[in-house]
């Protein structure tokens, strides 16, 4: 892997961008430096222009930037709080540390902003049916519900295997109308859930719209995606400036396919004062090759149409991701990620398992707040940036430091995996047999 | 743009040298696909001597690839045992090359951009053309993202063959056209690979559009499974492809059935 451009060391570059007044947010795509782009099958560039044009459009009609605002205001609950987290700060070098509350959304995370935003545009593309991949379940369930709200069809693509272990996301997208299909080829995982979403929008892209769940894919969806998620930026800097009457000195957020890192991290790209977290999964840790930590690890190339880092062996086959977080546990990672990794505007770090799920336990026991796993890895990340920030500064001066970080969903999803990881179940009782299954209780 | 398929490149087309033979001959040319390594690399080899020795006038050989978006059932589960069975992707100009030495025909390989990337393009464009090969099928890359490709295809003498589809708008047809070398692979319907009982009707507009938009050879696939649809087609294209069909009989028959499958769907070809 020696040929990868190393994440994060340009640092010249990035100053270069912000002292030179050179804005990185707002980037339209299709190429986010030599990421982004469309590759994908032909039949499917109409429809990816069609999407493109529509959301233009879109975006310069007050009407539809009212629609969107109505929807988050009075149906996701925004703006979600940004909450001081004062007895976890102590675990992290006593710096200040606000939790971004995209877990008080409906439905329990950041996902609803992006599926209303496409739900709305499905609906001006005159578009009656919706399609969407979904690994544990959560942008499944955010896309029934927005199907539900809007009177869409629902059809959403989920690895056999996932739908096994999270029997009842299944259902509950079955309870919100939508239909789920198991997904059998390949691997069985979300990649594979992406692959059958993309076979089913070729046959049937003239009533269909790809309800595509992360800002990666191909050109328009990194944007489009980011630019429903933005909400959470714009919403974080407002209120911390009012909070703490400053910018934070760090933002950190969990990277998967990166949609909520994104829709936070696009708040701050032009404050150069502010340093940007991504937080990747490590799983067992990225020495043992079992983990999802993209562009630690990977290594630019093509998938799912757009050219991005990449978990790929020396064929350029995609190596299956490993993460206790299924949100997580994806090979590939948004292009516009790939683009602020090699600027060295964002700091790009993997956080194992283990770690993840002691900042999970820490939060629970410090604030009374059940995070998403997925959300746990920034928490992890958190610590460590406090503890940085704290040794820079000494220890008088770590009171005056502040991290923000996006805690993007919430962990009752997560009750079972956390069960079994810290061994809290009765050997004998009913959970724990479907725990070692691996179900979701 | 020039177009190569009109500034008389397309005389160093092994492609298009295969195609107008078949013209010339009064019929239309046949397209079989196999995916290589599926059961083994020698098998592969002995399905497309096969495949040219009854009546295929090009060969198109499928790379395994994780992620094949554009593929129906029988192929992904061809490729999936190939990948499984240790298919490296340099073995591909092993096949080329065992194929290319024994036949004819002019052999081109599909395949999903990733591995070509991986390799780096020029690397592979130079293994492909020293394996004889004639180009390469490319159902994820359209020419917006090919610089490098048509770059490495024209230094060394390869076919570019894009897909046009029915969704393909006049524009993005006029200009998948001008960036095609050798012929332009029309998608007969809005799907993935597969055999259907009645080829879309989608199909001989995709070609006239090709056509209209300056393409001198239209050949078309998707769903293509008997020589009654090869006969339908052959009425109006320069060729014909057909994959699942060939991979089936790879799967319950081996080469014998891959020879006899051949045979039959070749009757089809000589436009009535």
């Amino acid at each position: 892997m020696a040929d990868a451009p190393t994440a994060g060391s340009d640092e010249g570059t990035v100053d270069a961008f912000l002292q030179g007044g050179t804005s990185l947010r707002h980037a339209p795509g299709p190429y986010f430096g030599a990421y982004g782009g469309r590759w994908m099958p032909e039949s499917l560039i109409a429809a990816l222009d069609e999407l493109e044009d529509t959301f233009e459009k879109a975006k310069a009609d007050p009407g539809f930037i009212a629609q969107i605002a109505d929807l988050n205001k009075n149906y996701s609950g925004r703006p979600s709080l940004l909450t001081e987290a004062k007895r976890f700060a102590e675990h992290a070098g006593g710096v200040r540390i606000f939790l971004k509350r995209e877990d008080l959304n409906h439905t329990g995370s950041h996902k609803i902003n992006n599926v209303l935003g496409q739900a709305l545009l499905a609906k001006r593309m005159g578009k009656t049916r919706v399609i969407a991949e979904t690994g544990a379940g959560q942008h499944g369930v955010a896309s029934a519900t927005a199907a539900a709200l809007l009177g869409l069809e629902c059809v959403v693509y989920m690895g056999a295997e996932d739908c096994r272990r999270q029997a009842l996301n299944v259902a509950r997208m079955e309870l919100l109308g939508a239909k789920v299909i198991p997904v059998t080829n390949g691997s069985q995982t979300l990649k594979d859930a992406i692959n059958e979403a993309l076979r089913d929008w070729v046959a049937n892209v003239g009533n269909t719209h790809y309800l595509l769940g992360t800002a990666a894919g191909a050109h328009p969806f990194p944007a489009l995606v980011r630019y429903f998620h933005e909400v959470i930026g714009e919403e974080a800097r407002a209120q911390i400036l009012e909070q703490a009457g400053r910018l934070p000195d760090a933002v950190c957020a969990c990277i998967g396919g990166g949609s909520n890192a994104i829709g936070i991290f696009h708040g701050f790209l032009d404050d150069p004062s502010v340093k940007i977290y991504g937080f990747e999964a490590g799983g067992d840790g990225v020495e043992t090759g079992r983990h999802a930590a993209t562009i630690t690890l990977g290594r630019p190339g093509v998938l799912h149409g757009a050219r991005s880092y990449l978990m790929q062996d020396d064929d350029g086959q995609t190596i299956e991701s490993h993460s206790i977080s299924a949100g997580l546990d994806y090979p590939g990672v948004g292009p516009e990620h790939s683009y602020l990794a090699d600027i060295g505007r964002v700091s790009y770090e993997p956080i194992t398992d283990s770690e993840a799920m002691e900042a999970f336990k820490l939060l629970c026991r410090t604030e009374g707040i059940i995070p998403a796993i997925e959300s746990s890895h920034a928490l992890a990340g958190a610590i460590k940036v406090g503890q940085r920030l704290a040794a820079e500064g000494g220890a008088a001066g770590a009171s005056d430091k502040i991290v923000v970080v996006n805690l993007s969903g919430r962990g009752d999803k997560d009750v079972a995996t956390a069960a079994e990881w810290f061994d809290l179940l009765d050997k004998n009782s009913a959970e724990a047999a479907i725990g070692k299954e691996g179900e979701q209780l | 743009m020039t177009t190569a398929q009109t500034t008389g490149k397309s005389a160093t087309s092994k492609s298009a040298i295969a195609i107008d033979k078949a013209r010339a001959e009064g019929r239309a040319a046949l397209i079989g696909y196999l995916p290589a390594g599926y059961p083994s690399a020698e098998e592969t080899i002995a399905a497309g001597i096969a495949l040219a020795r009854n009546g295929a006038d090009l060969i198109e050989i499928g790379i395994p690839y994780s992620d094949p978006v554009m593929d129906g059932p029988v192929i992904q589960a061809a490729t999936t045992e190939a990948l499984a069975k240790g298919f490296s992707v340099r073995q591909v100009f092993d096949v080329v090359a065992g194929i290319t030495s024994q036949t004819d025909a002019a052999v081109l390989v599909m395949t999903y951009w990733n591995p070509v990337v991986r390799m780096g393009v020029d690397e592979f464009s130079r293994r492909l053309a020293e394996a004889g090969g004639a180009g390469l099928i490319t159902p994820d890359l359209i020419p917006d993202e090919a610089v490098e490709w048509m770059d490495a295809s024209e230094k060394y003498g390869l076919d570019r063959v894009f897909l046009v589809a029915p969704s393909s708008t006049p524009e993005r047809m006029r200009r998948t056209v001008d960036a095609s070398r050798g012929f332009v692979y029309a998608v007969s319907i809005m799907g993935v690979t597969g055999a259907r009982s009645s080829v879309s009707s989608a199909a001989q507009d995709v070609v006239a559009a090709a056509k209209a938009a300056g393409a001198e050879r239209v050949c078309v696939g998707l769903g293509v499974s008997t020589a009654e649809q090869v006969a339908e087609i052959a009425a109006y294209a320069d060729g014909v492809i057909v994959g699942s069909a060939l991979v089936a009989a790879v799967r319950d028959g081996g080469v014998d059935a891959v020879a006899k499958l051949t045979k039959d769907l070749s009757t089809g070809l000589t436009r009535k």
